[in-house]
């Protein structure tokens, strides 16, 4: 839809989504400022970790052995310094390891999800619009596929490309290996809900006066049909990129996922378990508060963008 | 009744061929079983030897065929990493894996169904609002925090609980190894089983306490409450037993779930199950080990879902009358 013409389209709107239906909802659920407050908080921080965090934990030339095992706020025996979260076993500082790890759960988790969405997106509008042979072959994959949960797709994925990609690219690979799996372990929900109201739009006479006037069938699903059935997959990609971020820090967590050389929170977790016994807790603590925080405020989000974008329950 | 069942099973048998060639594609293409079994040293007629040993020479169908003949048989292979037929040392692992998930079963079905029914009953009460409220940490709470917390709590802070493995077994029959009979098994149970029965137990919570608020308003509970049909009975006989057919269903897919998360909850307490076994072979990239753990689980998820669809049947009396016509 577009704006009206007569009014500059980037105040219009603005206004308009200030005085939407949607904002005032948003407005009057704390939950829903709230956690998109941390989201916000915790993707700008990860966006920024260069400038926020005081070390650059990747740089071997800022590491310094003797900082290990630093406390938090305690200055270190050997070198006096002090750390706002403490330090893990190589004398990298938490806080910056959180920063930059929550980086790659972020990346690893919306490039996942984005994945998901463009192939459940082009499977739903496919099988929704042509029908027939190609609707039954992609729902039948997409039914098996939903038999098994979806972690074990991920890890199976995972394991076979790891299989597959070279010994030597392994670990540079792993990122893009995860996003893959991950995005592949759930594209079913997207293309479901695609292909149902695909299966409600095309029966709208808007959809047939395209086809009158003669336009080609990706026209008519892209610029027509999708537009229209946008909203309920925006409610399933927020409430997948809660689940994609904890896939992937499982997978991490498991040692089959982002390698230590690019530790994402799910690795950090991995590491600092094995901390666990010999009480430097804040190895492991610091990091799994924050992919708690994470994974719970997006969920939060993606709960209360269900009901509000919902007009039943309106 | 009898085409829908002899239909459902087909289905499922055309599921696991085609699981099973995605296995066996997997075992096929991802790197080279020849060199995986041979070493750095190797002739041309070794290669051409093994080859020939293995079938891998002929046509592609007929090689699938065999890779099923053999999966049907308990034959899949030899384990890249530990040089040892998969077959058996999957048979030494599963006892442990089976163990685990059948106590965090139970542990969800029991305390799932009780909780569930508890909160619709109670459901202005400080208790259930509380429940409910912790009900929701529980879902969002990766699996793999719940263990570590539960270690940090019950094995670091208090040292009550061991914190991995299996505790002493003991060896029934010939190969079933089980740790119900010893004092350090049972206790090395506890902390897994709960760290994996939790989230399925919160799912059938939830569950079970919408359907029962569901089935509560029906005007039949009130005409049995106004009959004088003691509140314990009404609950139980009348409300909670309408109320199974969809927690059936999640119970059962929630088993299949149950196998599947093991993997995390074995890895986070290093208990020497099926699960950790195919984590390692991830990370060793063992694929006849990856191949066998995935035509095992998809037998137990295709099973589990066709028990379940068959079970509705006996469950819901209406789906027994169209049952020959419809789905």
């Amino acid at each position: 839809m577009m704006s009206d013409s007569t009014t500059p389209p980037a105040p219009g709107r603005f206004r308009r989504f200030r005085e939407s239906d949607f904002f005032y909802a948003f407005t009057r659920s704390p939950v829903a400022m709230a956690s998109f407050a941390v989201v916000a908080l915790l993707v700008l921080s990860s966006l920024l970790a260069p400038l926020i965090a005081p070390y650059n934990p990747f740089d071997p030339a800022s590491l310094n052995l003797m900082n290990g095992f630093t406390a938090p706020l305690a200055p270190n025996a050997f070198t006096g310094e002090s750390f706002l979260m403490g330090t893990d076993d190589q004398g990298r500082d938490v806080f910056s390891t959180i920063l930059y790890g929550m980086r790659i759960s972020l990346f690893v988790g919306f490039a996942a999800v984005l994945f998901a969405m463009v192939l459940g997106i082009t499977l739903g509008l496919l099988s929704g619009y042509f029908g027939g042979w190609v609707e039954t072959i992609i729902m039948r994959a997409a039914d098996i596929q939903l038999t098994f949960p979806s972690i074990l797709v991920a890890m199976l994925i995972f394991g076979v490309a790891k299989g597959v990609t070279p010994v030597e690219y392994r670990d540079e690979m792993a990122i893009w290996v995860l996003i893959f799996a991950i995005g592949l372990s759930d594209w079913v929900q997207f293309a479901r809900v695609v292909r149902g109201a695909t299966l409600v739009e095309q029966g709208k006479d808007y959809v047939a006066a395209a086809r009158l006037i003669g336009q080609r069938p990706t026209t008519i699903m892209i610029r027509h049909i999708l537009p229209n059935v946008l909203s309920p997959v925006l409610v399933i990609a927020t409430i997948s990129l809660a689940l994609a971020i904890i896939a992937e820090a499982t997978l991490s967590f498991l040692g089959v996922g982002a390698p230590p050389t690019q530790p994402s929170l799910g690795t950090l977790i991995r590491i600092g378990q094995g901390y666990l016994f010999s009480g430097e807790w804040w190895i492991l603590f610091f990091p799994a508060c924050t992919l708690l925080a994470l994974a719970l405020s997006v969920n939060l989000l993606g709960d209360w963008l269900r009901d509000a974008l919902n007009p039943r329950l309106k | 009744m009898l085409a829908f069942i002899i239909r459902r099973v087909g289905q499922s048998l055309l599921v696991l061929m085609i699981v099973g060639l995605v296995a066996f594609s997997m075992f096929r293409f991802v790197g080279d079983p020849i060199d995986n079994m041979l070493g750095q040293e190797r002739t041309i007629e070794d290669v051409e030897r093994l080859r020939g040993q293995l079938g891998l020479d002929q046509p592609f169908v007929v090689q699938y065929y065999r890779f099923l003949e053999g999966a049907v048989q308990g034959n899949f292979g030899v384990s890249y990493r530990q040089g040892r037929p998969v077959a058996d040392i999957i048979f030494e692992r599963a006892p442990a894996t089976l163990e685990l998930a059948a106590v965090s079963g139970i542990l969800a079905v029991l305390f799932g169904i009780g909780l569930g029914v508890f909160t619709a009953i109670r459901r202005d009460g400080i208790a259930a609002n509380v429940i409910m409220a912790t009900s929701l940490i529980g879902v969002s709470l990766p699996t793999f925090l719940i263990g570590i917390l539960l270690i940090y709590l019950f094995s670091v802070e208090l040292g009550w609980l061991p914190s991995f493995g299996r505790g002493e077994t003991v060896r029934l029959g010939g190969w079933w190894t089980t740790g119900f009979l010893t004092e350090s098994g049972l206790r090395a149970l506890i902390l897994p089983s709960i760290t994996l029965g939790l989230y399925q137990m919160t799912l059938i919570m939830r569950l079970v306490r919408s359907e029962m608020l569901e089935v509560l308003r029906q005007d039949y509970i009130r005409f049995a409450r106004a009959r004088g049909i003691r509140e314990r009975v009404v609950n139980f006989r009348h409300a909670l037993k309408n109320t199974m057919v969809p927690v059936v269903t999640v119970i059962g897919l929630q088993l299949g779930s149950i196998i599947a998360f093991a993997i995390i909850t074995e890895t986070v307490f290093q208990w020497p199950g099926v699960g950790l076994l195919f984590i390692n072979a991830i990370q060793f990239v063992d694929i006849p080990v990856m191949a066998a753990y995935l035509m095992l689980i998809s037998v137990m998820f295709v099973g589990i879902n066709l028990l379940v669809d068959i079970l509705y049947v006996f469950i819901d009396p209406r789906l027994r009358i169209d049952s020959s016509g419809g789905k």
